[in-house]
């Protein structure tokens, strides 16, 4: 562990993989649709952290510009999710992705 | 630029419509936009203008605007009859559709990696709602949060791909990170970013074994969004993979792992599984428009292999252009059909187009055709389309002989389920004699499409010669 973390980039590099590993996990495996968006928005999250530490490695602020625009598309992405899980919810008043199984091939 | 900047005021006067009450004249300016849309981008033309550095007006760029702005124009003929009857609000939905193809300009002519995510996002995000437009439809329903929730997945892939190339080069600019790869090694987690954008451009353009959200989202969504996905949107998808890939990556090399560029191997295992499962799923579908969706992802397949090339053979791009024009069109041609055929029958499966051959002899003409073009027949587009990607493919690299017979023989599976359609239109059932009833206008649409589907068959140098750009 002592090697792994020698260099700072790596540790953030490391917590950012496993971050983001955690949200696509999550989205596969979690049944419940609000938490598969915590999960996305976990996927997003761990992409800033590592775009800020970058952008900080290579002095060039361009990596933490991004991040702004990643955090506005996130938030626009994030609404229309909502909207859709409550249209859902209308029709069929649950908010668990096995009520959804109509299409299939 | 102001082609862009064009369609966004469009987009905003279409939500106005409302307002000020112009709803009954917004489809003509609509169309009047997008006609001057396509003026102001052939200004364009050869003056390679750059914008800020995000945006490069290339000849690249114009040409694959064009094609957007042309299918978009032909969308908008042919989807005027679903948005004039009660059950939708045209002027939002034309707002969307137009802010949508907003992100799609913007997607081909990036050169700027945070202009490429933009793009995606504002051609995703709009698609979104649009997908889920039948709120009371239960399957439109399902059709928009799976588009919804693989869309933010691959947007997640995508952005964590581009930080990583970011974190290796220093840079977003594509050209920069090109001469950032130069010779010198990169590091792991960069080949680790390409993958990964492989991955999420993948997802994009719906190549197996990244297809399974397709069908279901094709199916769901009312035809015409559907048919907006499967052109524009895949066109617009696929531009922005092949202008990135091929500036920015085609000196990707590890050297101690394998001779030629490290993602094009993850390319070649994309193209095989997409042409071969595409088409072998295609070929047991009883829903014609599900049958549509899966032919859609086996000729991702085909188009794939343009990028595949993209970095020895510089004529891939007109390819690409030619395949991406023909399909648009054929594929356009057939939704409205099967949206007639839906809408008087009811149903979409096969057996709803029997004795079409002799109820709406035009109908079933337009759709055999764009049938064979989509199956490469000749005299029709779809055949040259073909013929000149896989040529451009052996010109660059004669050992990949081997990828074109596979390729060939998806296209002969691909006959099979065109053929299907073709002749469940002109069997005959005693049953369904009731004449699917259209306009004269849509008639009169449909056939100028067939004829330049057939006119670009006879003179595809029209496209092609377009490479020498």
């Amino acid at each position: 562990m002592e090697n792994l973390f020698s260099n700072t980039l790596d540790g953030y590099l490391f917590l950012a993989s496993l971050l983001f590993a955690i949200g696509v996990l999550g989205i596969l495996i979690r049944r419940n649709i609000i938490i598969i968006f915590m999960c996305v928005e976990l996927m997003l999250s761990a992409v800033n952290l590592l775009l800020t530490a970058f952008s900080v490695h290579h002095n060039d602020p361009n990596g933490q510009v991004f991040v702004f625009f990643i955090m506005a598309v996130a938030a626009a992405e994030i609404t229309i999710g909502l909207a859709i899980l409550v249209m859902i919810y209308r029709n069929t008043g649950s908010v668990s992705i096995d009520s959804l199984k109509k299409l299939k091939w | 630029m102001k082609t862009i900047i064009l369609l966004s005021v469009l987009g905003i006067v279409a939500m106005m419509a409302d307002i000020f009450k112009y709803r009954a004249v917004l489809w003509y300016l609509v169309l009047a936009g997008i006609g001057a849309a396509v003026g102001l981008e052939l200004l364009e033309w050869n003056q390679n203008m750059p914008y800020y550095g995000m945006l490069l007006m290339d000849n690249y760029a114009v040409a694959f605007s064009c094609i957007i702005l042309g299918l978009l124009f032909v969308w908008f003929l042919v989807s005027r009859d679903s948005y004039t009857g009660q059950e939708f609000n045209d002027a939002d939905h034309y707002a969307l559709i137009l802010f949508s193809s907003v992100g799609a300009l913007l997607m081909v002519s990036f050169v700027d990696l945070s202009l490429m995510f933009l793009g995606i996002e504002i051609l995703s995000i709009p698609l979104y709602i649009l997908a889920g437009s039948r709120k009371k439809d239960l399957s439109s329903n399902e059709s928009s949060l799976k588009y919804f929730l693989m869309g933010s997945f691959t947007t997640g892939i995508l952005l964590f791909g581009i930080t990583l190339v970011y974190g290796a080069t220093g840079t977003f600019h594509i050209e920069r990170i090109a001469s950032a790869i130069g010779n010198s090694t990169m590091p792991v987690y960069f080949y680790t970013g390409i993958a990964l954008l492989v991955v999420g451009f993948g997802f994009k353009v719906s190549a197996v074994p990244f297809h399974f959200w397709t069908p279901d989202v094709y199916q769901g969504a009312p035809t015409f969004i559907t048919a907006y996905m499967s052109t524009i949107v895949k066109t617009a998808g696929f531009a922005g993979f092949y202008r990135l890939f091929s500036t920015s990556f085609s000196n990707a090399r590890m050297p101690e792992l394998m001779e030629g560029t490290t993602w094009s191997i993850l390319v070649i295992v994309l193209i095989v599984l997409t042409i071969v499962i595409g088409n072998l799923i295609a070929a047991y579908q009883t829903n014609a428009k599900r049958m549509l969706a899966y032919s859609g992802v086996a000729q991702a397949g085909y188009m794939l292999m343009a990028v595949l090339v993209s970095q020895v053979e510089d004529n891939t791009k007109s390819s690409l252009m030619l395949y991406m024009a023909s399909y648009g069109l054929a594929t356009l041609a057939a939704f409205t059909v099967l949206y007639y055929v839906q809408k008087s029958k009811g149903s979409d499966e096969f057996e709803a187009f029997t004795s079409l051959g002799k109820t709406n002899p035009l109908l079933a003409a337009v759709l055999t055709i764009s049938m064979l073009s989509l199956a490469g027949i000749p005299p029709t587009a779809g055949f040259f389309a073909k013929f000149y990607l896989f040529t451009s493919v052996l010109k660059a690299n004669p050992s990949l002989l081997w990828l074109v017979g596979v390729a060939i023989f998806g296209s002969l599976v691909s006959v099979y389920y065109y053929f299907k359609l073709i002749i469940s239109m002109y069997g005959s059932d005693e049953k369904s004699t009731a004449e699917v009833p259209t306009n004269m206008a849509y008639q009169f649409i449909l056939v100028a499409i067939v004829l330049i589907i057939l006119f670009l068959g006879i003179q595809p140098g029209l496209i092609t010669n377009l490479a020498n750009l």
